[in-house]
């Protein structure tokens, strides 16, 4: 579980804040908090899908599964990756 | 006040007047040129800021281009030629296929759409369409629309690389048309108008270095809803005012609210006027046949992308000020 939080933490923080983590949690919404955009959501969707070698249905693209570290592990770990177990 | 589409009302020749004499006020003490060139695209934006470019500078002092390429809707150039002639000012032809085939970017679009869509090829027609905010919850993202000679459209969802490509080289039209633009308003020590309306400046549906830039926008502030009163008021040809409007960007036609906004035009002004003037969802969803939750997804979609669209509308950024030159007056 650690090991994906980490890698994704990683992803966001480099990708998208530069390096500067700066107040970013594990439950900031990427959305609300200007990290990440519509194309930005697209980078996260192709690195998700070549990552963890997953697809994702269009039906899956909701912020319930997408706008946090929180969100994401949880979302990861219903679509049987791994790590996220 | 109670919200109600009269809102948007206005005096199209009190407005017709205001806007030709800031035109003329703007270019006689910022842009210091003597005429302003607009690219006509035989849609209503354009059809309108030349005709109030005719009113504040008169028919000598507007020239227009038009400027159509192979995925062009046929009847551009027939529209085009008839506001032309309806305001009398001279305009002239430029083709843009040619520069665009220099610039690879019919190779590069086709490309971008076979790694989608392998057997995508001659004589397929395509276009981007985005995701209904209107229909849940979800993010919006872009699917290519593609059909073949004959053949039914198919529909793909496209990821990260082949939508940046497809939208770079796609790029490419708008900017083409701007470089003519400024070369032909060099030429004559015109300047150029841009043509977007409100919803259009307001969120961002533009170009950077594209159709974004011009040295005066005199429509940007008007809805959409506004600009088709000052259509009429202005006489511009039925057959444009008719017309839906379409980006005519790609080679499927398509609506601007298919592909960008959440609403056809005319309740999309509504919802951005209620926005802009501090109606709840609940004062403005009967005006526009939504429910008040639908209006609430609508306001946030608009804030969104003000959001992410905010650096189009940016110069570039110095890393520290250069207080010598003042760009504001």
């Amino acid at each position: 579980m650690s090991d994906i939080r980490t890698t994704l933490k990683a992803f966001i923080i480099d990708n998208f804040l530069f390096g500067d983590d700066n107040g970013f949690a594990d439950d900031t919404s990427f959305l609300e908090e200007g990290i990440i955009d519509s194309t930005g959501m697209l980078e996260l969707i192709t690195f998700l899908e070549e990552t963890y070698s997953i697809q994702l249905d269009d039906e899956e693209l909701i912020p319930e599964n997408l706008d946090s570290i929180n969100n994401l592990v949880s979302f990861l770990s219903t679509k049987q990756v791994p790590q996220a177990q | 006040m109670r919200f109600s589409k009269d809102l948007l009302q206005l005096d199209p020749a009190q407005e017709t007047a205001r806007i030709a004499g800031a035109v003329r006020s703007i270019m006689r003490q910022d842009l210091k040129r003597r005429g302003l060139v607009v690219a006509l695209s035989g849609g209503i934006d354009s059809s309108v800021t030349a005709a109030l470019a005719v009113e504040a500078l008169g028919a000598s002092r507007v020239f227009g281009l038009e400027m159509p390429e192979q995925h062009s809707a046929p009847e551009t150039l027939s529209l085009s030629g008839m506001v032309a002639q309806k305001l009398g000012i001279q305009t002239v032809h430029e083709d843009i296929s040619g520069i665009l085939e220099a610039f690879g970017f019919y190779r590069r679009y086709d490309a971008a759409v076979q790694t989608v869509i392998p057997e995508y090829g001659s004589g397929w027609k395509s276009k981007i369409v985005t995701s209904d905010i209107m229909e849940g919850k979800g993010f919006s993202f872009f699917s290519i629309v593609a059909q073949p000679p004959e053949g039914e459209p198919v529909k793909k969802r496209l990821p990260l690389k082949a939508y940046l490509e497809i939208v770079a080289a796609t790029n490419f039209k708008q900017r083409t048309r701007k470089m003519l633009e400024y070369y032909h308003a060099d030429r004559l020590n015109y300047a150029v108008a841009g043509t977007p309306n409100r919803l259009e400046y307001d969120q961002g549906f533009f170009v950077k270095q594209g159709d974004g830039a011009a040295d005066i926008k005199p429509i940007a502030h008007l809805y959409k809803t506004q600009v088709y009163d000052l259509a009429e008021y202005l006489e511009i040809p039925e057959e444009i005012r008719s017309r839906p409007p379409t980006t005519d960007t790609y080679s499927l036609a398509q609506g601007q609210d298919e592909f960008y906004f959440a609403l056809p035009y005319d309740r999309m002004d509504l919802c951005l006027h209620g926005k802009n003037n501090g109606y709840p969802p609940e004062a403005v969803a009967e005006s526009v046949s939504l429910s008040p939750e639908q209006v609430r997804r609508v306001y946030e979609d608009i804030d969104t992308k003000r959001k992410t669209t905010r650096y189009l509308h940016l110069a570039p950024q110095l890393a520290a000020a250069v207080p010598e030159i003042k760009l504001s007056k």
